[in-house]
């Protein structure tokens, strides 16, 4: 019966939260390493583009919640996700027309482009907190859980209850049907491929006669579907706060390290190395270990080895090793 | 000619490497440009493909001038070119790469698929393997493959036998002699001067950047001046 109260106390602290977080991390690293492996620059505004994309989502869910559109017990935001992407994509698509494009035509050094980004980065950074304000927002509504706590614990008939946010179960079942068909997308169509050609040899890809305009195009759009849809299932699960979304930079970009940027199935796993890490790391693991063992060696202490204070330093702790052990990261991807 | 680079003078920017040469190739013959290192050999190739800023002269095509082209325009008006380096995508399978090759058709394109996997029989075995994960000479097969996948009138292969065992570069010019027969006009570059003057219909010598012999490949085979400074004897 301990054991069993253990389990249920590590899956709804740890493997739960963990789950999501990590499919949030893995939409995030999915972008940067296709934006890395096709534009080949590391996007520094990458979660500042989340939070804009995410704000067109709350803004447009804040109107349908006043006109009584609703989704029933699903989030009116997924209603408004389309036209966050929309959004972002055009913003993208315009960042890349008066910033990138022109360092890409006199194929300037990805340093420069990162530079660039990073001052993309200021500047959506400062229009998302003139918009929405730099406060935290919440644009939930629908069930809030599949499965509550108390539900669990009785009907069970456990001391220790199970919560399933729905927010989390949507984050997984949007992130797998999405990585599904990205996938499908890069493998299968002419577009995807011509998208894997020139990430993979740029000019034999322009001997071909793939369009780079297009790839780039293609690229920006994808990018920004991925980057809203992370955005808005972590603000769905957590909140939106335009500061957290710029940290979310650390670990997404360790996610895409870790895995091996450039490589797809690589930044899906370093999402849920960084996040799992970042969660076992920071959980007091007190109560757990009270239920293990004999009442004599209960810990006093509250067993957390890091505060969550510090979460962050488990992302670059991370990066870090993975930089000095196996830069190309656990999927041999490109070196950074 | 058929296609020709007539008096081609230019370079990367720098000193000229190109000082007034001529190349140029007939449907159904390949031409081979030979010479010592530095001779421009390459160079000729590229500013052939408009890969090139040509100060003077100019680059013909079946009667017009194509000197103002970029590569991109000569590839779809019938030029295939296979680079000497990173010629393969090395992460898409082999099919994938024949497929990118003919990415500018929007018409069915398996018939000519079929007809390069007959000609290289190998890459239809090894179809859905990585070009990454292939031997040099059949890495070269999926190179040539994927530039014939366009159906070009003229092919241009620059040192396609470079880094491949002599065995490997019979086969591949035996190859290339069958896609001469298919009326194909073939243009290289090659290091291996004495074995592609033996298949060449017309051979070029380029010294410095300049046209030094000019003849059919056995007359320049048999040219002691020729086997004396470059052919080593």
């Amino acid at each position: 019966m301990d054991v069993l109260n253990a389990i249920t106390l590590f899956a709804n602290f740890v493997f739960v939260p963990g789950l999501a977080y990590g499919a949030q991390l893995a939409l995030g690293a999915l972008g940067i390493t296709l934006i890395y492996s096709i534009l080949r620059f590391a996007n520094f505004a990458h979660g500042d583009q989340m939070a804009f994309g995410t704000m067109v989502v709350i803004l447009l869910t804040w109107w349908f919640q006043s006109l009584g559109v609703s989704l029933g017990p699903l989030p009116t935001a997924l209603l408004a996700l389309p036209l966050g992407m929309a959004a972002l994509a055009l913003y993208a698509l315009a960042a890349d027309k008066f910033v990138y494009r022109h360092y890409r035509e006199i194929k300037a050094p990805p340093i420069r482009l990162v530079m660039a980004s990073v001052g993309v980065m200021f500047v959506t950074n400062g229009l998302v907190r003139v918009i929405i304000g730099p406060d935290d927002q919440a644009f939930m509504d629908g069930e809030r859980f599949i499965v509550r706590a108390g539900n669990f614990r009785r009907a069970m008939g456990l001391n220790e209850g199970l919560a399933i946010k729905s927010s989390q179960a949507l984050t997984v079942v949007i992130a797998i049907a999405l990585v599904v068909a990205l996938f499908w997308f890069l493998n299968r169509t002419r577009t995807g491929k011509s998208m894997r050609a020139f990430s993979d040899n740029e000019d034999l890809a322009l001997l071909s006669g793939i369009s780079p305009q297009k790839v780039v195009t293609v690229t920006w759009i994808i990018a920004a579907a991925l980057m809203t849809i992370a955005g808005t299932l972590y603000g769905l699960d957590k909140s939106f706060k335009p500061f957290t979304y710029f940290q979310l930079l650390l670990p997404m970009f360790a996610a895409a390290i870790v895995g091996g940027v450039g490589n797809p199935v690589g930044a899906i796993l370093g999402g849920f190395v960084v996040a799992f890490s970042e969660v076992t790391i920071t959980y007091a693991y007190k109560k757990f270990l009270t239920y293990l063992v004999p009442e004599s060696l209960a810990p006093e202490g509250l067993m957390q080895l890091l505060s969550t204070d510090y979460k962050f330093a488990v992302s670059f702790i991370i990066l870090v090793v993975v930089l000095l052990v196996r830069p190309t990261g656990l999927m041999r991807g490109k070196v950074i | 000619m058929f296609m020709s680079g007539d008096n081609l003078v230019g370079g990367y920017g720098g000193a000229d490497i190109l000082k007034g040469c001529s190349v140029g190739v007939e449907r159904g013959e390949i031409a081979v440009i030979v010479g010592p290192n530095g001779a421009g050999k390459s160079t000729a190739m590229k500013a052939m493909l408009g890969m090139l800023d040509l100060r003077e002269g100019q680059v013909m095509l079946d009667g017009k001038d194509i000197t103002d082209l970029t590569p991109q325009d000569r590839i779809a008006q019938g030029v295939g070119f296979v680079p000497q380096t990173s010629n393969v995508f090395t992460g898409m399978s082999v099919e994938e790469n024949l497929e990118m090759g003919a990415f500018l058709r929007d018409d069915d394109f398996s018939g000519t698929m079929e007809e390069i996997c007959a000609l290289f029989p190998i890459l239809k075995e090894k179809r859905r393997q990585p070009a990454g994960e292939l031997s040099g000479g059949q890495r070269q097969q999926v190179a040539v493959g994927r530039a014939l996948m366009t159906k070009p009138s003229v092919l241009m292969l620059d040192e396609p036998t470079a880094g491949v065992s002599p065995i490997v570069m019979d086969e591949l010019f035996d190859r290339i002699l069958e896609i001469r027969e298919t009326g194909v006009a073939i243009l290289m570059v090659e290091q291996n001067a004495r074995q592609a003057l033996n298949i060449a219909d017309r051979g070029y010598v380029l010294v410095t950047g300049e046209n030094r012999f000019t003849d059919t490949g056995e007359a320049l085979l048999a040219n002691p001046e020729v086997r004396a400074s470059f052919l080593g004897g």
